[in-house]
């Protein structure tokens, strides 16, 4: 096998230029800055985001949810696998903006904008964007062993807000484990690009199943039973006053908003640019945990005429069985028909039977818009 | 999250054996398999464990 030597600089990445035939344009190919590299491996080293739908592309549930003020109107809210938690700590609308970093390649951002201030909270008060992990994506982080490896962070935020913000890392699936690290908001209203490296936790393995793995918790605000310890910046059995200390408080003013987009997971300790991938792709992946569709089905012949179903199967084999809410349908037919329950849910698929009221309601057709969540 | 109305739901009269949970969750009426894991039924064992929410028995 030969071999061909090439000069590459003397610091960061080199690029290489193949010159084209006539008539042909230039290729160029180039080598990070690491030992060892090969083309074959750049190949081979596909970057994988172990976060789903951190370049904000889907949106099933809705594009904007106002007054987020409490547990009661937190959760999953607009895009789709990021959670928001919200005790008591402002009122806020989420929503999608097209507000992004520029030439980067991003449709959407997530936005928090205050609508009603919280310039005091109080002690167990907190407020924070959360991405839950499925802990058997996790296995390859070998945390639990001496050979546990280091995640990066990587991701773009804004905000009119400068200072100190929070992200912590929960291991839920063992022992409530966690680790924070800080950034910093430097110039405001301004778009960053911020990378952040946790060390791998040689302590606990990570429960190979379907359950949470690593919560990642995107602080905005914290009342002082969050912050009045040590930042815990290494693994450590979870302590509450150690999570989110220095975390400046975005909800002291409605003029306050928070952007977010841009969120990249990955194995090491390098970023590497954003991992785009085709709008299908992400919401397959974001299907396996919630899914907003339609199922439909015709009336056929049944002793008594009152019982039917219609059914469809998911787009993906959910995370775990769904729970299921019917937000709306239409039954054509005869008339005397309503949909009035979940029949039958597995993490495949999904029956509702509805009822009839005599034999002309036969070969009725009808449909319902369903939601199905397995969300961690 | 917050859980009112719940009830247990027997979705096939022959077993007889309640296999859901309906209930009203943060507004939206919801039906619950009972399955641990699943992050509304982990929450309202929660809230039943901690005695502030009672399902009611299948009708």
């Amino acid at each position: 096998m030969s071999e061909l030597k090439l000069q590459g600089g003397s610091s960061g990445s080199s690029t290489y230029i193949i010159q084209g035939g006539a008539g042909d344009t230039n290729r160029t190919f180039t080598l990070p800055n690491v030992a060892d590299t090969t083309i074959s491996s750049i190949r081979d080293r596909r970057p994988e985001n172990l976060l789903i739908n951190g370049g904000m592309n889907v949106w099933q549930r809705a594009t904007s949810q106002a007054s987020i003020s409490s547990t009661s109107t937190d959760g999953y809210v607009t895009a789709d696998r990021w959670e928001t938690y919200n005790n008591s700590l402002g009122t806020w609308t989420q929503s999608q903006s097209t507000d992004v970093p520029s030439g980067q390649g991003f449709g959407y951002s997530l936005k928090m904008d205050c609508t009603t201030a919280d310039a005091s909270p109080a002690a167990g008060d907190e407020l924070v964007i959360i991405q839950k992990i499925e802990a058997q994506n996790l296995q390859h982080l070998l945390f639990g062993t001496s050979s546990a490896k280091s995640i990066t962070l990587s991701f773009w935020v804004k905000s009119n807000k400068t200072g100190t913000y929070i992200i912590n890392l929960v291991r839920t699936d063992v022992s409530n484990r966690h680790i924070s690290k800080s950034y910093t908001i430097s110039s405001a209203d301004t778009w960053e690009k911020k990378e952040i490296t946790f060390d791998g936790d040689t302590t606990n393995a990570i429960a190979n199943d379907n359950g949470r793995g690593i919560d990642f918790n995107f602080y905005l605000a914290a009342g002082s039973n969050y912050t009045s310890g040590t930042l815990a910046t290494s693994w450590e059995a979870l302590t509450t006053a150690n999570r989110a200390v220095g975390q400046v408080n975005l909800a002291d003013s409605t003029s306050n908003e928070w952007y977010m987009t841009g969120c990249q997971l990955e194995v090491g300790d390098t970023a590497t640019d954003f991992q785009f991938e085709p709008y299908e792709t992400v919401l397959r992946k974001c299907q396996r945990y919630f899914w907003y569709g339609e199922i439909s089905g015709a009336a056929t012949a049944d002793n008594d005429y009152n019982k039917n179903y219609m059914g469809n199967s998911f787009p993906v084999t959910m995370r775990d069985t769904p729970g299921i809410t019917r937000v709306s349908g239409a039954l054509v037919g005869h008339g005397g028909f309503n949909a009035d329950e979940t029949t039958r849910v597995t993490k495949d698929s999904v029956t509702v039977g509805w009822s009839g009221s005599n034999y002309r309601d036969i070969g009725a057709a009808g449909h319902q818009i369903l939601k199905a969540d397995a969300e961690l | 999250m917050e859980i009112t109305n719940a009830r247990y739901v027997i979705t096939d009269p022959s077993e007889n054996v309640a296999n859901l949970i309906e209930a009203t969750i943060d507004g939206e009426v919801w039906d619950i398999p009972l399955t641990v894991g699943n992050r509304f039924y982990d929450e309202i064992m929660r809230q039943v464990d901690a005695g502030t929410l009672t399902i009611a028995e299948a009708e």
